[in-house]
């Protein structure tokens, strides 16, 4: 009986079935769930980790893969960026045991800052990449880049994406295949990539390649579906949207394999059509290896660089065909996603919000304080740039611009990469002031453990990085804790730091209001006192609203956090009686 | 041919269930299914949307604007965002359960009024509930989910029976009970 499997848990499931033995991630959507997926096995069968950022990960992977394991490890699509370094070189290397790296592109930035186009990474780093299209594809492509990787002695990349990721379709389940450890035998000529040895590993690298194209044109992972006149060459979620557009009007070039490209079967297949155009979210890359090769392909001029595609969106380019449908007769109100009621966030920015400072952001759940009606993020890049960031506009803008911005970092953000910005400032006699978040989980990719909550990834105990120590550590010598709730003690903790001609470091510390340990309160009550002056409405809270000439609190949503109090300049928000 | 059910909803209403056990259902009676759901950043009350699409072969797991057979929405304002994605002889399920988004709360934008009465214009098949009352009778206002599952299974053609199984194999033990008296009130449910 097949099994109904979220394209993420197909992939863990080839993981668990290719014999795979160590895996460490850092979180990212839409990547996460495979690592969670790969949490739920045994550590004797299947090691697993949250990493403390994707270079470590990509690290530890490619460690064990020296070792003699198999290993893996999965992150975004701007993760690839921070695992980057490791990647390219491991490229060189090669692998003993086979080594896989699981990049999950978000098309539509669902819940991404940027909408990259990860193939470049493969193609630049010169790993092969596969990318399946559903979940059943998910598991054997999985098992079949652990084949490649050693066959070829190269890591291999996995493209998944928002739609194959986030999808779930039948998948066969296998039998695991339990794998000897491989022996490590030392050999730095190829293991240590200094210039001597690196030039002799980089002309492997290119003939590798060139076995590489050779598998891409004759192993079957990319076929040739003959049909209608019209030819589609495309991958993953792109051509399960071609066949639903075009059904049997269409011949297809499926690709399973996105890097290294065959030219010779693309163009036997250009030879077989009357018109050939490739589909392919994000960037032209199929498209400019086509032309490069002297096809006359179709593409960008047909579609968009941005966002998804759909059934709709080909059936409509290529045929010319629009759906009908009845649309609302009037605008609606947009409905984004909101800091929760009782989140921690919303008390530490209410606070800053009085404060009119510049708002250094960061990437975690508190980005949404970007929004009206809190709207206190002033910038916002990558993880990490918080505070190396707002160095950088203090530094521009002098010691008085110091004493009026601060950056705001979450607990598992700062560990992935804004420890070293905090070092940046200490060391470079800096005096801004950092806010760290520290929520005690990994919020926005939904609640992972992380080095700072002291849980490890299966809830074990473990140590936890101590935040205050190490800000005295790196030189930070002003640490305050205080608690977001509590909104009046926080802006004079804040304004008493912004002051100090030395840098600061304040840990508002309460846990996410969604952790199941948190207890909550009562839901709070409006009094007779209120006068709807829609002061309260400024905390964003989704739990307030007014109505007629008053505010009321949904009492389902409340969880008395209080923060709304530290608005109602009349005192008509109180504890139920 | 494929039938596509779009389920819309507000971020922790728990549309996924409902998913979950259709896409149960189906795969046991040997359909192909794709479910399509959005994680992330959305969750946190913003506009959710599930696709599931289930027939003898299923390519795309998404479904575009013209392209439903069926929208289950667990929210008022929601049945209006997403109608388009309705083909026109489609039928819409909708809780009548406001939920102010914060842009309405906040003063820069209106709920719009009398949506049932603008969807009905449109001459879309529109079946109108409060799940929500509905839920709180079966015992759990969590039960919304199952309520509405219970509406839509009427219109998907399957034995009331296959449904109750699903459930119980799927929910919590001791929600067994209510999640099943949630669903036979939706079953109940009569067109207006």
């Amino acid at each position: 009986m097949k099994e109904l499997m979220l394209g993420n848990h197909a992939a863990a499931r080839g993981l668990y079935e290719a014999g795979v033995k160590v895996v460490s991630s850092y979180p990212g959507t839409p990547s996460t769930e495979i690592t969670e997926c790969v949490a739920e096995y045994d550590k004797n069968i299947i090691y697993s980790e949250w990493a403390p950022n994707e270079k470590v990960a990509a690290e530890v992977a490619f460690g064990a893969s020296i070792g003699g394991a198999r290993s893996f490890c999965a992150m975004k699509h701007v993760g690839l960026n921070v695992a980057a370094d490791p990647i390219y070189t491991a490229s060189y290397i090669g692998v003993n045991a086979g080594m896989v790296i699981g990049v999950a592109d978000d098309p539509g930035m669902h819940s991404s800052q940027n909408e990259q186009d990860s193939r470049h990474h493969a193609i630049a780093s010169k790993i092969p990449m596969l990318e399946p299209c559903d979940s059943q594809e998910c598991k054997d492509m999985t098992m079949l880049a652990y084949e490649i990787s050693e066959a070829y002695d190269t890591p291999v990349m996995l493209r998944l994406s928002t739609r194959i990721s986030h999808s779930r379709s039948p998948v066969e389940k296998g039998e695991r295949k339990e794998l000897p450890l491989k022996e490590y035998v030392k050999n730095p000529g190829k293991n240590v990539m200094m210039p001597a040895m690196a030039r002799a590993r980089h002309i492997f690298v290119e003939e590798r390649t060139k076995k590489l194209v050779e598998y891409a044109e004759n192993s079957g992972i990319n076929k040739i579906e003959a049909g209608g006149d019209i030819g589609i060459i495309a991958a993953g979620t792109t051509y399960n949207y071609a066949k639903e557009a075009l059904g049997e009007k269409a011949s297809y070039l499926k690709l399973g394999m996105v890097n290294p490209l065959p030219a010779e079967l693309i163009k036997k297949f250009a030879s077989q059509v009357k018109r050939i155009i490739v589909c392919e979210e994000l960037d032209d890359i199929i498209e400019t290896h086509c032309k490069k090769n002297g096809i006359a392909v179709e593409g960008k001029n047909l579609f968009s660089f941005c966002g998804e595609y759909s059934q709709s969106v080909i059936k409509k380019a290529i045929l010319g065909v629009v759906n009908e449908y009845h649309a609302f007769p009037e605008e609606i109100p947009g409905r984004p996603p909101v800091l929760c009621a009782g989140c921690p966030h919303r008390g530490l920015f209410y606070a800053l919000k009085g404060l009119k400072v510049y708002v250094s952001g960061d990437i975690g759940c508190y980005t949404l304080a970007a929004q009206k009606p809190l709207a206190q993020i002033d910038a916002c890049v990558c993880m990490g740039a918080s505070i190396s960031g707002l160095h950088g506009f203090n530094i521009a803008r002098g010691s008085e611009q110091a004493k009026r911005s601060v950056a705001v970092i979450g607990d598992s953000t700062f560990i992935h990469s804004g420890i070293t910005g905090l070092i940046d400032i200490a060391y470079n006699k800096g005096i801004s002031t950092v806010i760290i978040l520290d929520n005690s989980i990994t919020g926005m990719t939904g609640h992972q453990n992380n080095p700072a909550n002291g849980l490890t990834i299966k809830g074990d105990p473990t140590a936890a990085v101590n935040l205050e120590a190490l800000a005295g550590a790196v030189g930070f010598n002003s640490v305050r804790v205080v608690d977001p709730y509590d909104v009046e003690a926080s802006k004079k903790v804040i304004t008493e730091e912004l002051e100090k001609a030395e840098p600061s470091l304040i840990i508002a510390r309460r846990p996410c209001a969604l952790l199941k340990q948190v207890k909550h309160k009562k839901a709070l009550v409006v009094g007779d006192e209120c006068i709807g002056c829609k002061a309260c409405l400024q905390v964003g809270c989704p739990a307030i609203s007014v109505e007629g000439k008053r505010a009321v609190i949904d009492s389902n949503q409340c969880v008395g956090c209080g923060i709304c109090k530290a608005a109602c300049k009349v005192g008509a928000i109180k504890e139920a009686e | 041919m494929t039938y596509n059910i779009l389920i819309a909803g507000v971020g922790g209403q728990g549309t996924l269930l409902a998913s979950k056990l259709m896409g149960k259902v189906f795969l046991e009676r040997g359909y192909d299914i794709k479910v399509s759901e959005v994680h992330g950043m959305s969750q946190r009350g913003g506009s959710v949307v599930t696709y599931v699409r289930y027939g003898e072969k299923v390519d795309s797991a998404v479904i575009d604007k013209g392209e439903a057979d069926m929208l289950i929405s667990f929210e008022l304002l929601e049945a209006a965002r997403w109608m388009s994605y309705l083909k026109p002889d489609g039928v819409i399920i909708t809780n009548t359960q406001k939920m102010n988004p914060m842009p309405v709360i906040t003063g820069q934008a209106k709920y719009p009024e009398d949506i049932i009465t603008k969807i009905k214009q449109s001459g879309i098949k529109t079946i109108t509930l409060d799940a929500l009352k509905l839920a709180g009778e079966a015992g759990s206002a969590r039960s919304v989910n199952v309520v509405l599952l219970g509406v839509a299974a009427k219109y998907l053609g399957l034995d009331r029976s296959v449904w109750e199984d699903a459930i119980k194999t799927t929910v919590p033990a001791k929600t067994v009970d209510v999640n099943l008296k949630a669903f036979g009130l939706g079953y109940s449910v009569k067109e207006d």
